[in-house]
Formats: C-alpha cells, structure tokens, sequence
C-alpha cells in the first residue's frame, strides 16, 4: 500500500477499515541466498539495500524480539556528518545525503528533521579543535559554521550565558544535522525490504552459526536451522556474543548508554545542543518531549539499565548549560547496550569465515549511521567489496596501526 | 458549591485563596488543588494532546493524564503540574495548559473533528511532499501544536538540594501494608525510612470508610504515624516519592520539602535523596483502572476510588447526581460512600450478571455504558442492560472502576517483568527480581486491608531475620478481608471512540488499527499508537491496551506481555535531579597559588582542566591581548617573567626499583639520570600513542619527582598506579600526587639568575645549578626546590615551595621581577614562547600522534621494553605518509596563519582526499616579527624548505607557507645554558 | 552499585573508575606482536561473569580485581589487584 495524504482522506472516510499489514509475518524457509542477524535499523537497512540495489530478494532478517527493538528504538535520534577523521569522514558524509531523501525513498516519514546541531567549546584548545574537524567537515563537502559566543548567544539564547562555570567560547554548527523519529527509521526501511520481497522473521534468535571448512553454511535459531550462503551480523551491543558463536573475538566492550526524556513542552529547543565539556545533548522531539542524555556509565553490561551517578550528571551538566531545564520534568529514562570498539570507530568488514560478514562497533552513535551502514553492508555481503564510502572500516586496523580514533582516548571504551 | 457539608480531613476552620484561569477560588487547608476545583464546581481543567478534547479530573494521584496545568508565573512556572497532588496553598496560582484562545474555546478541538484522519501514526504516511515542506511547512506546524505546558524559558528561580541517606528497611508507601511494616521493623530497631508520596501518612486509609481494631482506618494510621515519629530509629518521609530502584540497595527518592507552602522560606523546594538500604518493602497499593466505552473521556467521568477519595478525605463531591459504573464490589463500596456524604446515586451499573444489589440505588446487573453524553462536562450516560434494553441515565459523575493495578513498578526497574494472576485479573511484582525488595499489601496483589496488614507484617518480619534482628510482638488489629469478586472488563464494544491513554488520546480503534497493520508486539504497539507513553507512563492505560490486542490476537494477557518499566516511577523536574549543577556549581574551580596576586593585578582568566589560569595582565593602554601578550613575551625575552606553573602534575616516586619502574613508563630511559639532575620524558598509552610528556627530575638514588601535563596530571597518576600495582607488583615502589602540595613558578630570562640571587639563601650559578640542573634549595629558611628547566627557551628556573608559601613566593617573585624590568606573565605569552621554541602542548599531542609525529622517534630508546613500545612499532605508526610536526611561515601576500586550518598542496584543492595535514598552533611571534605556526603534514620533516598551503574553509583564509624546521627560535638552544 | 573495597569498605560507585577487562593484567612479551594487538584491543566481553579493573580513585587509590556479573551486575568478589598478580606469577 502506497502512502500518501490521499489515503489517509481515503481510509478516513471508510472508517480506517482498510489498512493493511506494514510487513507480512513470514515463515522461515529452509534456506536463504543471504541471512541478516539482527533486525534492528543496521540489519533492516542491510536487507533493504541488498533488495534494492543488489537485486537479490531470497533474504531473511533474524531478528530474536520485535523489529526495531534494539539501539534504534532506544537512542536520541541525532543525525549528523562531522566527523574527522578519512574513513568515518565520507562514511557519515554519506549517510546524511541519504537521510536527507530518505522519506521519499521510503514513502515513510521518518521525521528527518535538518534543524542543526551545535557543539559548544568552552576553551581556545576546543576552538581550535573544532576549527580543524569544521574545516575537515567542508572539505568532505559538508557544512559547517564556527560560531563565537554572540553567534551562539544568537542560535540559543537560553543558554547560561552570565554565571557559566564553563564560559561559552564559541560552537561549531552544522545546520544540515539534526534528528529523526527513530522507530520510523526502523519500520520505513523493515516495509521497503518487506515490499522487496526480505523475510523479517521475528521472535527468531540465532543460537549457532554453521560453518564447514572455513565456510558459513546457515544459522542455528529458536525456530530451526536455516541454511544460507551469505551471513552478515547487525547486532551491536550482542556483537560478542553472536561473534563467539563464529569464534570471533572482537574489539568491542559492552556497555551502558543512558538517555532521557522529559514530559511534553512547547518548542523551547532548535535542533540538537551539545555540551561537550559537561558530556551533555539535548533535542526536542516534535511531540514536544526533551530528549538528551550524557556518557556512558562506564563499566561493561548487558543490563539495559543505569546507574544513578551517571543519571545526576547529566541532570546537573542540563542545569550548568541550560539552567531554564529546571522545570522540566524527567519522565522516563532508559539503557541501551552500545558497542564500543576500541577506538571509537565502527567496523563494515569480512570475517575471518568465508561467506560471514560483520557490522558493528558503533559505539554511541549507530543512529546517523543507519543508511549508510545498510548501503555499504549490503554492498560488501552482495559484492565481496568494500563500498567506496567504507573503505577503511576494517577489522584489522588494530593489528596494522591504522586505528581510526575519532575521540583521541586510545583503546579504553569507556573514555571515548 | 459542590464542598460537602461536613467530614473529610480539611480543616475547615481556615479558608485559603487561589485562582485557576484567573478566577478567584477559595480552598482549605488539607485539599489539593483537584478537590479545591472539585469544592468549587470546576469541572473543565485541561485539554488533551492530539485532540484538544474537553478533560476533567480523572484521578486522585500522581497518575492524573487529564489535570495537569502550568503552576505559578514567570521564571517560575512550571508546567505539567498535577492538579491531583498539588497541596493547595495560600495564593496559588493555577492556569490550564495546551490550549488557545481559552480552556473552554480550544481552537485547536477542531482536530477532534479531523480524528478519521489523524489515526494512528497517520504523521508517517504523509507530509512527505513536497521534500522541502517538511522543515518549512508541516514540523513547525505540528510542533507548535504538540506539547503540553511551556517552560518559561528563564533560569529555575529555586533552590534543589541532594542528599545521601542509609538505612536498613525502607518502606515504600505508608498505607496500611507499609505502616504495619514500618511498626514491626521500628519496634524491632531498625533503622527505618518509610517515605509516602502524600502529605499524610495512610494511603487508602484516608480515602475509605474502614475500620481497623475498632477505630477509623486513618485515625489508626495516624496513631502508627505518631508512634513511628516517636522512635528515634525510623525517619517518616511524608511528601516522598521513590522513583527508582537501582543495583546494590540504592533507591533513588523526590521529597517535596516547600512545594505546599507558598514560599520555601530558605528551604529547598524539592530534595532528591538517593537512599542506600540494605532491605526494602514496596508497599505502593495499587492504581484503579479505568475502562473503555465510548466518551469515556469526558469532564465528571472519575475513577471511583477517587471519587470516594475526594469525599471521604476531601469533603468534596465530584458531581451532584453520580452514577457508578464497575466490574467488582468496588461499585457497591462507592454506592455507599456516596450515599453517606448525602450524594445522589443516579445508578450503579455493574456488568457483573450475578452482582448484588445495594439499597436505594437502581440497580444494573449485567449492564454496560455504551456512551455518555456532555460536551464540557458529563450530563447523562448511555447503558446497556443485561436484557439488551438501551436506557440514559442522567449524571454529572460517573465513577468507573475496572479493577486494581498492582503498582510493581519499581520490582521491575531492573528489567524483570511483572507476573499475571488471573485470580485478580492483574499483574503482579516478580519475586526477587530486584535483590532485597519485597512487594506487600496491593502492591503484591493483597487488596483486603487484613491482607495487606499480614502481608505488611509478614515482609517486615523477614526482612528483620536477614537483617539480624528479632521481630517483637506486633499483633495486626482487626479489619475487614473481603475477597476480591471481580469480572475482567477492558473495554465496551460499540461504535465510537473509547479511550485508553486519556492523554495522548489513544482509542481502542489505535489499538485495533496497529492490529491491523501488524504492529503487534507490545512494544509496536506502543510505539505506534503512543500509548502508555503519557506523563503516566501507561500506569493507567497500559494493561487495557494489552488486553484489547490479546483479544485481537487470541493470546493471554501475559503472552502479550508488558513494556518495560523505566524510572523515574513519578516525573521528577531536572532541577532536583540536577540541584547545585546550575552555575558555578557544576565543577570544582581548581585555584592557582597567585590567584589572588593575579585577580589584583586583572588578569584575564582561561580554563586549563578544571584550573583557573591567568591569560594575560592588561596594563594601561592596552585594549587588545595581543598587546599585552606581547609585552609579556619580550619581558621573558629579554629581562624575566614570572608565570605560575603549579597546574602542571607533579608526582612524588619513591623506593629502590623506582629508577626502574620509570624506565618502564618512560619511552626513554630514566635509570641513567643522576642526581640533581632533570630529564625530558615522553610516555606513551599501550596503543603507541604519545599520552603525555613532562620532565623527570632525580633528587636522590631511589627518589624522583616527574611533571606531568596540567589535564593529564589525574589520568598519567591512575596508569602509573596501574602499572605498578598491577603489571609490575614486585617492583619496590611508592608514588603520591603532590600537585597541590607544592606551589611551583616558573622564572624565566636572562635575569632570571639575578633574581634568585637577590632572594635564595645560597646563591646559585652555571655549575651548581647547570641547565636541567635540580636541586634543595632555602629561601628565608623555607626548604624549597630549584629546577633548572625552560618551555621559554630562555636562562629560566621552576621554582617549588611548599605550598602554604606560594601567594607570599608569588608576591615576591614579582615584585623583583618589576624591578629588573619584567613581571608576571599569562598562558597567552606562555604559548607563544612555546610555539617560538616548537615546544609540544595538548595541541600536538591530543591523543592520535606518536612519537614518529612528533618527530621524536629517537626518544623511543632502543634495548628496553616500555609501555607501548610494541604498539607503536605497528607498520601503520611508523609509515612515511604519516603527519610529522614542522614549522609554518607565511611566505605569500596573505600573512595570517590560524590553528585548524587544513594543509594543502600549492596546486591541490581543499578537499578530503587532498588534505596534508592540519595546524595545530599558531600565534604571531614578536620575537621574530611575523606569524609562525606548528603544524602537521605528510612527511613533513623530509619537506623543510617547500611551500604548502593552510587553508581555513571556515574563515576563507588560504595562506601559502614555508615548511620550516623547528625550533624558530634559538635552534642552537644557547640561551637556555648561558 | 557498591564495590567492597577490600581496603576500606563497601563504597558507592561514585568512587571508582574503571579500566577493562582483567586479562590487561596479563601483558604478553613486547615481541609478540600479535598477543600485544590482542592483549590492547580485543576482549571477550562477556554477558555473564567478568573479570575486571577497577580504581578505587577517590579513596585509597587501590586498583581492584572485581569479579562482576555484567547482565546482573552482581559484584562476587573484589580483590587487590596486586594480590591476584602476584599471585598469578606463581
């Protein structure tokens, strides 16, 4: 079914009788060309491409609860490409242009709203710093404005600007950012795939991963073995253990992202704000909810939840920055279990295992990256090559020193 | 006036004003702001989120989705505030919210006419064309139309605070389960928190006509109360909400200390306790639910057990002819309740078939409402009677009941699920899912009040046996145990909109048209149709919702399954949550030695880590800082300045296996330095990168003092701790931070000799004190240590005293610095004579660079293993096309030179695949007359002498540049020995 | 979360930091590049018991050896890191 403002009037005037399922319940078949492990927005976004711009349509998506269930459904929903760094640079740089027509390649509104994100910097070295990542960011052929404190005091002028603890210096915006309704994320690329002909099987969890003689060969599941000539994994926080099951050993720790919502407000915020030194960012969701959230909680866990300390912290770094956050009340707030390599960068590689793919290591910022790591995961899984927007992506980085360290903090995750 | 004539727990000897929408109303003290408006015939108090629909007051508690309206004016409204569990005060000021031009003319109800069109997540399916409209058109419509309340959009006028507090039970919720609870742990001695969300002590005792040993069900929760006050042992906690339960015995807990009084009068508004406990009860009762017929969200439609709330402890009737719809005996309760506050009964609808019939009321057994009539508030209902009969029964209020929810809440804050009962047609909390809590009473699915006493007492007796401690004797008194007689009922079939979510507006046709698109599972299902996703969080419409799509899909309520239970269990404003974060209170401010010397002489103050640093010290006809960096740097240059180094990390290493332990952490080798003498060191993190350098000064055979960088003085002080601990546990050696410990300037220039001389007890000269000379030196008899070191590149001292004399030594130092033609000098002039000298700072090694960047390779000495050594020997560390550190000099028409500017070819363009490298410091250099810079660029030491661009996009600045070596100034190093 | 100190008692979270995995104990022989690339960037990670590193840095400065159950968060046992280092070289 064809969505549109047409068959909104259409199913209104029938009594909203005649919707239909976004994706079908399939079974799943004895065997596939290519099984994505993971149905979250990487893994569905993997399968959409595959479909569409690979051709291949005999695809299952495994997915072990509901579609969208994992970091898609549980992060702030920022979009942006400033990155610094050749191989995240182009990649993310990548990944706004197809947000930017992603609605239309959907026929799905997720929401792509290009309202900004500012970075604050408080220091001359910060300035600095982020004269270098803009300058880098134009000459990927994005955009980006340095902005002095009246220029910030210009784009957010409820910010502290009197009694700061951390005296504004200037920002570094990218008007082209902004955020996305990340469910609709998720649903927009699991109905395309589903149009195209992928099986989305869900309640379906990989418990094993067959290989013969160096070869992938299917999938273990809670329904039954699935054979499979291609397999690539999407499954961020579980990367290690889906990993172990193809004796992998990966560059990734486990841990615990922490994010909030408050009650419903009238618009208050522009865009995304991003308090650096306080480890703080929030946006507004266009149902008028705060969303923002902080670091890590920094120790390794599966447990989908926080702790208090880290939670405080962001509460007080929102009071530092934007003292007017006082009256707004927290209403909810979650874990999700990001998967942080080694060196901040993710990873769109080969395994090890002929026919076994791997996407991963996204760290706390998988969200933007979710077309572009569909594009060029599919890319890879349909043509054995690297796509030219992920080149250096690649496992053993680490073993010949080309580490792409995007936070400058070396090989410990919880100070990225 | 709808206030009754009598009874309730108000105290009516007292009136006190307040307004709602301007009006001027009169309350008393003991109500809430909802039965204020309730006493007052305020029936309309809000609107809803997507339809703009007409609301009244659903609740009596924090669950309230209808009553929420903006408190107070200016900086400090706030908005969302429910009317339900807001304390009337003398003066308040209450305005509805969501809603334009006024409550009662909502321009914006006109969506409820559209509601065909705006099903769920109809905002998916469309405004996707054209492309550019979604920025420009459509969000900014749709936002301004979502939201509830506005924030005022100034700073938070109020004072928060936070505290820990330690106990062994907390006792969640004070009605009958947790006080019972409370009694037996005080009585036993334990040290008790019991902390309640309301004002009283009580819970549902204060709600319903119960009897308990004999007296009235809240004048023995007042008796439990004063006992408890009594016991030096447990704190009472009225006005305390526990919002979450986290790992290990920690409880998170909002205490609204002054949001009942008019003015907090110095004392916080709202404390946010975060409560260590080693056990602890949930007695949190359980939440009505409402159910689903068409209109069921009109003005005067209530809960029942609030309606009995409201007079039984309010003296307030929600409607002057109430009619009751209910599926369990809570009908008939109701019934009589009213009937005794002197309240007509118009009805008791109760869709059990076998229901028995209480006095002087028409009765309908087996009957249902289909629909209700009223647009700003009830005036009749619609039912269906057992023999399929259609009657209208007019009614100002109907109070509904659909069962209770246990509130398991917080037993699932740690990601268990609630388990189903069918007995109680309810969820309840899981055992041991989060350690040390146990549920009781309601909260555990025991609705009698003897069920909840028992099992109240019975959770306090086990928690005393883990606790150590013996239970006395606490007889439970005598109440009523009626069992629970309910028939499920989610929801009436009919045509019409039956809401579920009152909020968010969510229908039982969402639910059914999620069905039909196959967002199936609960969370889809709630992600699609935002239900449960109100300010309730679902606590009202959650279980509803989920019974309707097992219905539709043939499964059990508990395969459906519930979402998961997030904190915080009530909405807690960030101000609490954040208190003493705003302002100055975020960090700690870190002060120098000379602050006060530096203040006094206007300095111009930058942040190093958490440090105050002074920049530079304006003078007299200086209006730019270049100036009076500049007079700074010639001062160094050519007389002395004084500049406080004390940021800088100094770390104490002491024992016999020293040498070797920094041989160890070095990249070069330390165990060859003799005494009294100073060593430049570099040290790198085990993946090869640079992590920080800083000098190592031998002060005895088996005793070193090493600098470390101002921002890597903590994280350098963590790994060498680590790396003697725990990689190198046999070597003999300690090591302390004494960072704070000494007071440390820097003397640097040509007469920084003079100066020392004219001041320290000994003097010192080119062979005592040779350049990376250290030694004790006196100064007035104060024990203190030279160093012969220099970031200047001139004849230049660090000088240390303990740190109780750094303000008297910088006073000091100054004063003859003045003298001999010099003073003090700010970071400003610090970097620039760095920069001149190539010096690296966090600039050039901010994390990614190695000691091959930095074009330092030698430093890495050969014949010994150091940290990091074998990473950096990986072939991407070490390959010719890596950034090495040059100098910058213009050498085109354009002279300017900026840090972050990119590097690029003559004839190449300013693009990624072209980018050579980037500048990471630059500053014009009054020693040599012209701008220099530190730059990164592709093999760069193999390039000295060729010209290369730095283009900054940002600033649209392209400066052609000499590559040059390094350092600018004094390459021959002459003056740092002289 | 509380870590039980083993030097000074059942403290709350906000003291300690955390490092890693506590095979960073184990540092391979600096030649062995291979065990080196593994022993700085790879982990088991896993979802169950770990064993991990942490400093009590705002108290006594002690590095920890912290067995941990990382879907529970249960702490099993704490230890001086010293101790399990020395006592892993015997």
């Amino acid at each position: 079914m064809r969505y549109s403002a047409f068959q909104i009037l259409k199913q209104g005037l029938t009594g909203n009788k005649g919707w239909t399922p976004v994706w079908r319940n399939p079974t799943p078949k004895a065997e596939y060309d290519v099984i994505i492990i993971g149905g979250g927005g990487h893994g569905l976004a993997t399968a959409y491409y595959l479909a569409k711009n690979h051709g291949l349509s005999n695809i299952a998506v495994l997915e072990r609860g509901y579609l969208g269930g994992g970091n898609v459904g549980r992060n702030t929903t920022i979009v942006r490409a400033n990155y610094h760094l050749n191989g995240n640079s182009e990649f993310y740089s990548h990944s706004l242009k197809l947000w930017e027509g992603l609605e239309q390649e959907l026929n799905y509104n997720a929401m792509m709203s290009q309202r900004g994100v500012i970075n604050l910097c408080h220091s001359d070295g910060q300035f600095d710093f982020y004269a270098e990542r803009g300058n880098r960011i134009r000459a990927q052929g994005d955009d980006a404005e340095l902005l002095d404190r009246e220029g910030v005091k210009k784009h957010a002028p409820f910010l502290n600007f009197s009694n700061e603890r951390f005296p504004i210096r200037g920002g570094l915006l990218q008007r082209r950012g902004g955020t996305a309704r990340h469910d609709a994320v998720a649903w927009g690329f699991a109905r395309g795939a589903d149009m195209r002909g992928v099986d989305l099987i869900q309640n379906c969890e990989v418990t094993g991963i067959d290989i013969t003689a160096g070869r992938v060969t299917g999938v273990q599941t809670t329904r039954g073995a699935i054979r499979a000539k291609r397999v690539g994994m999407a499954v961020a926080g579980r990367s290690s253990q889906v990993g172990q099951m193809a004796g992998l050993r990966l560059p990734i720790e486990s841990h615990v992202l922490q994010a909030f919502v408050t009650e419903g407000l009238k618009p208050i915020i522009p865009g995304v704000i991003t308090f650096g030194v306080g480890h703080f960012y929030i946006s507004q969701s266009d149902k008028g909810g705060l969303v923002f959230g902080g670091d890590i909680d920094g120790y390794n866990s599966y447990a989908a939840r926080g702790n208090m300390p880290i939670m405080e912290h962001v509460m007080e770094a929102g009071m530092a920055m934007m003292p007017a956050l006082g009256k707004a009340r927290v209403l909810r707030g979650w874990g999700g279990i990001v998967d942080m390599t080694m060196d901040g960068s993710p990873i769109i590689d080969k395994t090890p295992v002929e026919g076994l793919f791997f996407n991963g290591g996204w760290n706390y910022g998988g969200f933007k990256a979710t077309p572009a790591s569909g594009w060029c995961f599919a890319h890879l899984i349909a043509t054995g090559n690297h796509s030219e927007h992920a080149t250096k992506l690649l496992m053993n980085r680490f073993a010949t020193g080309h580490v792409l360290d995007e936070e400058r903090t070396g090989a410990q995750p919880n100070k990225h | 006036m709808s206030r009754l004539p009598k009874g309730g727990l108000i105290d009516r000897s007292r009136s006190i004003p307040f307004s709602f929408d301007g009006a001027t109303l009169t309350g008393h003290p003991g109500d809430t702001l909802a039965s204020a408006l309730l006493a007052n015939d305020v029936r309309l108090v809000g609107r809803s989120f997507k339809y703009h629909r007409p609301r009244g007051i659903l609740s009596a508690g924090s669950e309230e989705p209808n009553a929420l309206v903006e408190l107070g004016e200016g900086a400090a409204r706030l908005p969302n505030t429910r009317a339900t569990t807001q304390e009337l005060f003398a003066g308040l000021v209450a305005t509805s919210q969501n809603r334009w031009p006024s409550l009662k003319r909502d321009i914006l109800a006109v969506n409820d006419l559209m509601a065909p069109f705006f099903g769920a997540g109809f905002y998916y399916k469309t405004f996707m064309w054209p492309k550019r409209f979604w920025e420009s058109v459509y969000e900014p419509i749709i936002r301004r139309a979502a939201g509830l309340g506005r924030l005022s959009g100034l700073p938070d006028p109020d004072h928060y605070d936070k505290g820990f507090l330690h106990c062994d039970l907390l006792v969640i919720g004070a009605g009958p389960a947790g006080l019972m609870a409370a009694l037996a742990a005080g009585r036993a001695g334990a040290r008790v928190i019991l902390a309640d969300e309301a004002a009283q002590m009580g819970g549902r005792l204060l709600a319903e006509r119960l009897e308990l040993g004999g007296s009235a069900g809240h004048e023995w929760a007042a008796g439990v109360a004063a006992e408890l006050a009594s016991l030096p042992n447990v704190r009472l906690m009225p006005r305390t909400a526990v919002t979450g339960a986290y790992d290990h015995g920690a409880f998170g807990a909002l205490e609204r200390v002054a949001d009942h009084l008019a003015a907090a009068r110095g004392a916080p508004r709202q404390i946010f306790w975060r409560i260590q406990s080693r056990r602890a009860i949930l007695a949190g009762g359980a939440i009505e639910r409402p159910i689903a017929f068409a209109n069921n969200d009109r003005p005067g439609i209530m809960l029942a057990g609030a309606v009995r709330r409201y007079i039984n402890q309010y003296g307030a009737a929600p409607g002057a002819r109430v009619a009751v719809f209910a599926n369990s005996d809570e009908g008939a309760r109701s019934v009589v309740d009213l009937q005794a506050a002197g309240v007509e009964v118009t009805a008791l609808i109760d869709a059990r078939p076998d229901a028995k019939a209480p006095d002087g009321v028409p009765h309908f057994a087996g009957a249902l409402v289909t629909n209700t009539r009223g647009r700003l508030g009830l005036k009749s209902v619609t039912i269906r009677t057992a023999s399929g009969g259609v009657e209208t029964i007019a009614a100002d209020c109907l109070a509904m009941s659909g069962g209770w929810n246990p509130n398991v809440h917080l037993t699932c804050h740690q990601n268990a699920r609630p388990v189903w009962r069918d007995d109680i047609a309810a969820f309840v909390a899981p055992d041991g899912a989060v350690p040390g809590l146990v549920a009781a009473g309601a909260a555990a699915g025991a609705f009698s009040t003897h069920a909840a006493l028992q099992t109240g007492l019975d959770a306090a007796k086990a928690a005393l046996t883990d606790l150590g401690l013996k239970s006395g004797k606490t007889p439970l008194p005598k109440a009523e145990d009626a069992p629970c007689d309910l028939t499920p009922l989610w929801h009436v079939a009919g045509k019409g909109r039956a809401w579920l979510d009152f909020q968010n507006d969510v229908t039982v046709k969402d639910v059914k048209q999620a069905h039909a698109e196959n967002f199936i599972p609960v969370e889809h299902l709630k992600r699609y149709t935002t239900l449960g996703m109100a300010t309730d969080q679902g606590k009202l419409s959650n279980i509803a919702g989920l019974a309707i799509m097992a219905e539709l899909t043939g499964r059990s309520i508990p395969e459906v399954g519930t979402t998961t239970y997030r904190p915080p269990y009530v909405p807690v404003q960030i101000a609490a949550l954040g208190a003493h974060g705003e302002g100055q209170g975020f960090a700690p401010h870190r002060q120098t030695p000379s602050d006060a010397l530096s203040r006094e002489r206007g300095a111009s103050w930058l942040e190093a880590g958490l440090w105050h640093r002074a920049a530079w010290y304006p003078q007299t006809g200086e209006s730019f800082w270049r100036q009076s960096c500049e007079r700074e740097v010639g001062w160094v240059r050519n007389a002395v300045g004084i500049c406080d180094v004390t940021t800088l990390g100094k770390i104490d290493i002491q024992g016999p296996d020293a040498a070797a332990f920094l041989d160890f952490v070095y990249t070069n080798t330390m165990s060859t330095l003799k005494p009294n003498r100073v060593r430049y060191g570099l040290m790198l993190r085990e993946d090869g990168t640079v992590m920080d350098d800083g000098t190592c000064a031998r002060l005895g055979a088996a005793h070193f003092v090493i600098t470390t960088t101002t921002a890597a003085a903590g994280p350098v002080m963590a790994h060498l701790e680590f790396v003697a601990q725990v990689l190198c546990p046999r070597l003999d050696v300690q090591m302390v931070s004494v960072t704070e410990q000494w007071a440390q300037f820097a003397i640097a220039g040509p007469k920084s000799r003079e100066l020392l001389n004219g001041l320290l007890d000994a003097q010192v000269d080119n062979d005592s004190f040779p350049y990376m000379g250290c030694g004790p030196v006196s100064l007035g008899g104060v024990a203190a240590r030279l160093f012969r070191i220099s970031f200047s590149g001139e004849h230049a001292y660090e000088l240390a005293v303990p740190a109780r004399y750094g303000d008297s030594l910088a006073r000091l130092l100054v004063a003859r610095a003045d003298a001999l033609g010099g003073g003090l000098y700010g970071m400003e002039a610090l970097n620039v004579l760095r920069i001149e000298k190539g010096h690296i700072t966090h600039a050039e090694i901010d994390g990614r660079y190695s000691a091959f960047d930095i074009s330092m390779p030698r430093m890495v000495a050969a014949g010994k293993d150091c940290i990091g050594k074998a990473m950096a020997a990986r072939p991407g560390m070490v390959e010719p096309a890596r950034p090495q550190l040059v100098g910058l000099k213009p050498a085109g028409v354009v002279k300017h030179l900026k840090a972050g500017a990119i590097m690029v070819e003559v004839d190449g363009a300013p693009v990624r695949e072209q980018i050579k490298g980037h500048v990471t410091s630059a500053c014009f250099s009054p020693t040599l007359g012209h701008p220099i810079a530190l730059a990164y660029v592709a093999g760069g030491v193999a390039r000295i002498g060729d010209t290369i661009r730095a283009v900054d996009l940002l600033g649209g600045v392209d400066t052609l540049c000499e590559i040059v070596a390094l350092p600018f100034y004094d390459p021959e190093g002459g003056r740092l020995r002289g | 979360m509380h870590l039980n100190c083993p030097l000074c008692g059942p403290r709350d979270l906000r003291e300690f930091s955390y490092l890693g995995a506590a095979r960073l104990m184990a540092r391979p022989d600096a030649d062995d590049q291979a065990a080196m690339v593994d022993y700085v960037h790879y982990r088991d990670n896993p979802a169950g018991e770990n064993a991990e590193l942490w400093q009590h840095d705002y108290g006594c400065r002690a590095w920890l050896h912290v067995l941990r159950n990382t879907v529970t968060h249960e702490v099993l046992s704490v230890a001086l890191a010293r101790d399990k280092a020395l006592e892993a070289e015997q």
